[in-house]
């Protein structure tokens, strides 16, 4: 049984995840901002089969408060086996043009309020010895557009942030994993138009389950995301910019 | 917008989706609109599902309360059957009626107040169904039960989701001790032995036929009798098997007067060489169809239909020659008919069942197969008989008023809750609801 902290666990990805860990006997701690929804998931995951499901409800804007809700956590779980960071929105395209307190709200929701989370898990698996903690970025992360700039340099700072833990941790016990999804059918993505390219959060959570056991550095979801990926970071700027990308 | 259409791919609209996460934002949209329907997996043949508004209901799959000592549970309208037995299988429960599709959700079944291969003896499924949840017009949520809010529960079960959006059910599951079924298959020469076969074997847990309708003279009817018990024998978990993907639509030519003679030859002499008991496991028995993906692309680009309909008991044996006759008179030819006997009707104002033989026929869309349906509506309605609304794309509204009469009592009800300034689909403003 591993013993399992979900940052925004109601997020559609981290619930589909979270599901699996259930099924798999695992000990649940839930940390998201809406209350009832809350209650209905913790109810759900148990019957599904997880050993306990607590959770807290908190706004993560309030950075200050995240050490008191991962000692919370703590004194739930005990020691954090698995960590998963998934919460975040995604700001209207081109928020930044007319409404800058907007778009910088999106940046602290979504880059400084998920570093800070990762800070204290770190401090944990210091002390512990051991972890993994994976973070739910973007594929949008991977190269400034126009279409959501401000989205991307979130995603791009919080993927950076992890390199270097990488980095730092490397030959340890404690693992750190970006996770790259590409499209997903999500309440976040209601307004969007659905074609090929978009995959079911249950497709996600089965990645990322899968990663957890066999940890990777960076992995993209559905894994064909990686080649589009690569073309779109190596595309020259003369042609990138002549796209609507 | 987006294109939509059942499962049948017939009629095809354009229409907004919504899919809330929050029963806070389907309330907002009651007010959008007053052509509203909620939908669940889109597995509902025809229009029952498509309305200028479609709320789609997949996020709401979870389960609330469950008591594994008595296998009682309440679970959001949303999750497929198909979600709910890969959890409840491996505990050793099963759903006590199941259609011939996993992959429709709960609040479909209530809806459309689907029937299985036990309805001989088991009913619909609100039989094992205690209450639901129900969102109407106004935006209150109403429980309903035989004993609370009644007139509301005997209108939404098999009301097509014409009374409001279902939200959650609580439902009686069923003890199994295997997840594998043992399998009886007979063969009947002709349609009558069918019959007599359906007859001898009424004590059956779960029966159905598959019915070759392109015999005729001699061999009319001929058709294979599945019958099935929960085994005793075996595991409550399966290995997972890989479902297969028709990736494309396939030409319409392919489908065939000879293609499916021979697949039903095919299929007729396999069933019949085969006599001895087998244990399926649970999924092939009921879901056979379950393991291609997009099924329906068989069909082609212009989709099918598919016609079922229920005659009464009496008028069994005549009806279901004359039917059978008649499609083989007018050159059409229906892939994949399924015929199965029914218990008595239950008390809920539109429940298609009624005690008789019901017979599914999938034919492929064609611009000659639309007149032909209306000559069965008569041929149908004239033994007494009726179709199903899960099914129907394209049934009158004299059809449906004189086929299924209580459905002024479920108009009233509708009247006095309001429904039917919010929730109407294409279906319901064809017959005329």
């Amino acid at each position: 049984m591993k013993k399992v902290l979900i940052i925004g666990a109601t997020s559609a990805i981290a619930e589909a995840t979270a599901r699996l860990w259930a099924n798999a006997g695992h000990q649940l701690y839930l940390l998201a901002r809406d209350e009832q929804k809350l209650i209905t998931i913790a109810q759900d995951l148990k019957i599904r089969g997880a050993a306990q499901v607590d959770y807290a409800a908190a706004d993560f804007d309030q950075t200050m408060k995240h050490a008191k809700l991962i000692q919370q956590s703590l004194s739930s779980l005990h020691t954090f086996d698995y960590v998963l960071i998934a919460h975040g929105y995604l700001p209207a395209a081109h928020i930044s043009d007319h409404n800058i307190p907007l778009a910088l709200a999106s940046f602290h929701t979504n880059a400084v309020s998920t570093l800070s989370f990762i800070h204290f898990i770190i401090q944990q698996f210091k002390q512990q010895k051991y972890g993994t903690l994976a973070v739910i970025t973007s594929v949008a992360g991977d190269r400034g557009r126009q279409s959501n700039p401000i989205y991307a340099a979130a995603k791009a700072a919080v993927s950076v942030f992890l390199q270097g833990l990488q980095h730092q941790f490397y030959r340890s016990n404690i693992h750190i994993i970006d996770i790259k999804p590409g499209f997903v059918d999500t309440p976040m993505t209601a307004e969007f138009k659905k074609g090929l390219l978009w995959a079911q959060p249950e497709t996600i959570g089965q990645g990322i389950a899968q990663v957890f056991q066999q940890p990777k550095n960076c992995i993209y979801l559905p894994q064909f995301w990686r080649y589009i990926m690569l073309i779109i970071r190596w595309l020259p700027d003369f042609i990138l910019h002549r796209t609507k990308l | 917008m987006v294109f939509l259409s059942g499962w049948g791919h017939y009629p095809i609209i354009a229409a907004d989706l919504s899919r809330p996460a929050h029963l806070a934002s389907i309330r907002q949209q009651l007010n959008n609109s007053a052509s509203i329907i909620g939908q669940g997996h889109q597995r509902s043949y025809g229009d029952s599902a498509l309305a200028q508004h479609m709320i789609r209901m997949t996020t709401f799959d979870r389960l609330l309360d469950f008591n594994p000592k008595t296998g009682v549970l309440i679970c959001e309208a949303g999750i497929s059957l198909q979600q709910l037995l890969a959890i409840f299988v491996p505990r050793g429960w099963f759903l006590p009626i199941t259609p011939g599709t996993s992959y429709i959700s709960m609040g479909g079944a209530i809806a459309s107040d689907i029937h299985g291969k036990n309805h001989h003896l088991k009913g619909c499924f609100s039989e094992c169904l205690y209450s639901f949840s129900l969102m109407i017009a106004s935006g209150d949520i109403l429980e309903c039960s035989r004993t609370q809010n009644a007139e509301l529960f005997y209108a939404t079960c098999g009301g097509m989701g014409l009374t409001g959006i279902i939200l959650t059910a609580h439902i009686q599951l069923k003890a199994i001790q295997s997840a594998w079924i043992t399998e009886t298959q007979y063969s009947a020469h002709h349609l009558n032995d069918l019959l007599d076969l359906f007859e001898a074997h009424h004590q059956a847990t779960y029966s159905v036929a598959w019915i070759d309708t392109l015999a005729q003279g001699t061999q009319l009817g001929r058709s294979i009798l599945m019958l099935g018990e929960h085994s005793a024998i075996g595991s409550l978990t399966l290995a997972k098997k890989n479902n297969r993907t028709l990736p494309i639509n396939l030409p319409i030519w392919v489908l065939n007067r000879y293609s499916i003679s021979a697949f039903n030859q095919y299929y007729f002499y396999q069933g019949k060489t085969t006599t001895q008991p087998r244990q399926v496991p649970y999924q092939t028995f009921f879901y056979p169809l379950d393991t291609i993906q997009h099924w329906y692309r068989l069909y082609g680009k212009n989709g099918f239909i598919q016609y079922q309909f229920v005659v009464p008991k009496a008028a069994g044996r005549t009806a279901l020659t004359h039917i059978l006759t008649t499609i083989h008179q007018y050159q059409q030819y229906p892939f994949l008919s399924v015929l199965k006997a029914f218990g008595p009707a239950n008390q809920n104002y539109l429940s298609f069942p009624m005690e008789g033989y019901t017979l599914a026929l999938d034919f492929k869309l064609n611009n000659t197969l639309l007149p032909l349906l209306d000559i069965l509506d008569a041929m149908v309605l004239s033994y007494g008989g009726r179709l199903y609304l899960a099914k129907d794309a394209r049934m009158s509204e004299t059809t449906f008023k004189n086929s299924y009469p209580e459905w002024e009592k479920f108009q009233r009800v509708r009247h006095q809750w309001q429904a039917h300034t919010r929730f109407n689909s294409v279906q319901s403003r064809r017959i005329g609801l």
